[in-house]
C-alpha cells in the first residue's frame, strides 16, 4: 500500500543548523497493516509521517501509494487515500464551524467541493447516527461549534470523520499526546476499532510505549533519521513492554 | 428626514464593501485593504463605460470582473509569493491608483447628465424612494447569493480555510486557490459598491476610495459585536447583521453631521466611533 524508497529529508541544507531528519529510509507497508512508530524526540518519526502525508516533500527518493507515485504530489491531492489525525486536536477540526459542517467536509474529502448544498436533512441524520455510536451524547449537539467540545471529544470526532469518505490510509500523529489518560485510552480504542472495521492501513506515531505494545501489527523504532528496529506481527506479539523500555535504555 | 433616507441609501450602497470585508476578514481571516483601490476601480469603470455609452448589462459584469481581478491579484501575491496579506493589499491598492487614473482619463468625471441605473429604471416618481427600491432589490439579491454560497459544500470549505488550514488541506482543498477565489469575491463585491455609489452620487472620482476600508470594517465590527453578544451561529442572521451594520454606520455619520459637527472632522468621528465599538465591550468585560 505504501512504499517508501531511499527517502531522505534535510532541513536548512548548508546552514549551521542543518538537520538530517530522515536519511535513506526504505519501508514497505502492506495493505491492512497497522504500523506503530516509536523513537525519541528528533528521531524523524513525525517527519516520516509528514512525508507520507505530503505536507513536506523529500530531497531524494520516491513514495508510492496504492501503486501511484505521489512523491511530488501536494498534500491536498493525496487526501484521496489519506486521512489524518493531528497531535493537536485543534488542528484536525475547524473550531468555529458546527459539528455537522466539519463532518460534511470530511464526507467529501476525496470529492470536489461544489456549489450544491450537501448538508441536508438526510446527511444530518447520518451524522447523528454515526456520532451516537461513540456513546458520548454528542448526537444532539451537531449544530454546535466544534470548538466548544473538549480535546478528547474533538479527537474522537476527528477519527469518526476520517471514515466518512472512502479511506485507505489513516495517519495518526501522537493523537493522544494532548489528552488526559482516560480520554487517551478511549480515543485509542476508537481508532483501533475503526482501523479493524474498515481494514485501514494505519501508521501511528507515539511516545506512549504502552499503546505501542497494545496496538498495531508491526512496530518500528526510529533514531537519527533511520529505522533502527522493525518488528513484524509474530515477533511483536511476543514483545513485552519491558523490552520496549529496553530499546530506549 | 430626507437626511436619514440618504443615509439609508448610502448604507445600502456600501453593503457590498461590508460583505466584502466580512468575507476577507471574518471568513478568511485575511486583513485585505485592496478595498480602497477596488472600490474606486468599480467607480471609474462605471464612469468610463457610462461616458462611452455602454449598456448597463455590460457595465455591471465588467465592474464585477475588474474587482475580482484586483482581489485575485492580491490573493496570488499573498499565496504564491508568500507575502504578508496586508502588504500584498497595499501593493495592489497603490498600483490600482495609476490604473484607475488611466481608466478614468482624469481625476474627476461628472455622470449626472448620463442615463444610469437609477434614472433608467423608474418605479416610483420620488427619486430617492426610487433609488431605495432599486438598491433594496440589489442588496437582497447579493445577500441571497452570498448566503447560498456559504451554505454550499464550497462555502463550508471556504469557511474552514480561514479557520483551520491544516485540517482543510488534509481534507483535499487547495487552500491557496481558495484564498485567491475568496479575495476575488470580496473585491468584486467592493467594486459593486463603487459602481452603485458612482451612479447614485453622479460622479466618479479618483480619490473616492481613500479610507473607504473603514466603512466595511466598521460595519463588520458592529455586526460582530452583536454576533458575539448573542452567540449567533446562523449564516443568514450574520449576513443580515453585517448589512444592518453598514446602515447603522451611515446613520451614525448622518447623525453627527445633523447635530452640526464640522464635515472636516467626519473621518475623525468615524475612527472614534469604530474605536468605541471595538473598545467598549472589552472595557466592560474586564470589569466584570
Amino acid at each position: 500500500m505504501i512504499e517508501i524508497a531511499n527517502i531522505s529529508k534535510t532541513f536548512n541544507t548548508g546552514k549551521p543548523n542543518q538537520v538530517n531528519a530522515i536519511s535513506n529510509v526504505n519501508l514497505n507497508i502492506k495493505a491492512g497493516e497497522f504500523v506503530v512508530i516509536v523513537g525519541s524526540n528528533g528521531s524523524g518519526k513525525t517527519t516520516l509521517l509528514n512525508l507520507v502525508a505530503g505536507n513536506i516533500l523529500p530531497n531524494t527518493g520516491t513514495i508510492t501509494i496504492d501503486s501511484n507515485n505521489v512523491t511530488r504530489l501536494p498534500e491536498y491531492k493525496r487526501s484521496k487515500w489519506i486521512a489524518r489525525i493531528f497531535q493537536n486536536p485543534l488542528l484536525g477540526t475547524a473550531a468555529d464551524l458546527s459539528i455537522v459542517d466539519n463532518f460534511r467536509l470530511a464526507a467529501i474529502r476525496t470529492q470536489y467541493k461544489g456549489l450544491s448544498i450537501g448538508k441536508n436533512e438526510s446527511f444530518k441524520k447520518l451524522v447523528k447516527d454515526k456520532i451516537a455510536t461513540l456513546g458520548m451524547g454528542l448526537e444532539n449537539k451537531i449544530e454546535q461549534p466544534i470548538g466548544t467540545l473538549s480535546g478528547g471529544q474533538r479527537q474522537a470526532l476527528t477519527l469518526l470523520m476520517s471514515v466518512m469518505d472512502t479511506c485507505k490510509i489513516l495517519l495518526l500523529d501522537e493523537p493522544t499526546a494532548a489528552l488526559d489518560p482516560r480520554s487517551a485510552e478511549n480515543v485509542m480504542q476508537i481508532a483501533d476499532s475503526l482501523i479493524k472495521e474498515y481494514s485501514l492501513t494505519a501508521i501511528l506515531v507515539t511516545h506512549n510505549l504502552k499503546d505501542a505494545g497494545n496496538y498495531g501489527s508491526r512496530i518500528i523504532q526510529m533514531g537519527e533519521g533511520e529505522v533502527l528496529r522493525d518488528v513484524s506481527t509474530i515477533e511483536k506479539s511476543k514483545l513485552k513492554q519491558n523490552d520496549l523500555f529496553d530499546w530506549f535504555g | 428626514m430626507d437626511f436619514y433616507l440618504t443615509a439609508l441609501i448610502q448604507g445600502l450602497c456600501f453593503a457590498g464593501i461590508a460583505f466584502g470585508i466580512y468575507i476577507s476578514m471574518k471568513i478568511f481571516n485575511i486583513p485585505d485593504i485592496t478595498t480602497d483601490g477596488s472600490y474606486t476601480l468599480g467607480g471609474v469603470v462605471t464612469g468610463a463605460m457610462l461616458t462611452h455609452n455602454q449598456p448597463g448589462y455590460i457595465i455591471l459584469p465588467a465592474v464585477l470582473i475588474a474587482g475580482a481581478l484586483a482581489g485575485a491579484l492580491t490573493g496570488i501575491i499573498h499565496t504564491k509569493l508568500k507575502i504578508n496579506a496586508l502588504l500584498a493589499g497595499i501593493l495592489v491598492m497603490t498600483a490600482l491608483y495609476s490604473i484607475n487614473l488611466t481608466i478614468l482619463g482624469r481625476s474627476n468625471m461628472p455622470l449626472l447628465s448620463m442615463p444610469n441605473l437609477f434614472t433608467i429604471i423608474n418605479l416610483i416618481a420620488n427619486v430617492n424612494q426610487n433609488s431605495l427600491l432599486i438598491l433594496l432589490v440589489f442588496v437582497v439579491g447579493i445577500t441571497l447569493i452570498i448566503g447560498y454560497l456559504l451554505k454550499t459544500d464550497f462555502g463550508i470549505a471556504m469557511r474552514a480555510t480561514g479557520n483551520s488550514e491544516p485540517m482543510i488541506r488534509a481534507l483535499g482543498v487547495n487552500t491557496d486557490r481558495m484564498k485567491i477565489i475568496g479575495l476575488a469575491i470580496a473585491n468584486a463585491l467592493t467594486a459593486l459598491s463603487g459602481y452603485l455609489i458612482a451612479q447614485q452620487q453622479g460622479f466618479a472620482d479618483i480619490s473616492m476610495g481613500i479610507g473607504i476600508v473603514i466603512v466595511g470594517l466598521g460595519s463588520v465590527i458592529i455586526a460582530e459585536a452583536i454576533i458575539n453578544r448573542l452567540q449567533i451561529t446562523s449564516v443568514w442572521l450574520s449576513l443580515i447583521l453585517v448589512l444592518a451594520g453598514a446602515i447603522i454606520f451611515q446613520f451614525v455619520l448622518a447623525f453627527t453631521l445633523n447635530i452640526g459637527v464640522d464635515a472636516n472632522l467626519l473621518k475623525l468621528v468615524t475612527a472614534v466611533f469604530v474605536l468605541l465599538i471595538v473598545g467598549l465591550p472589552r472595557l466592560t468585560s474586564r470589569k466584570a
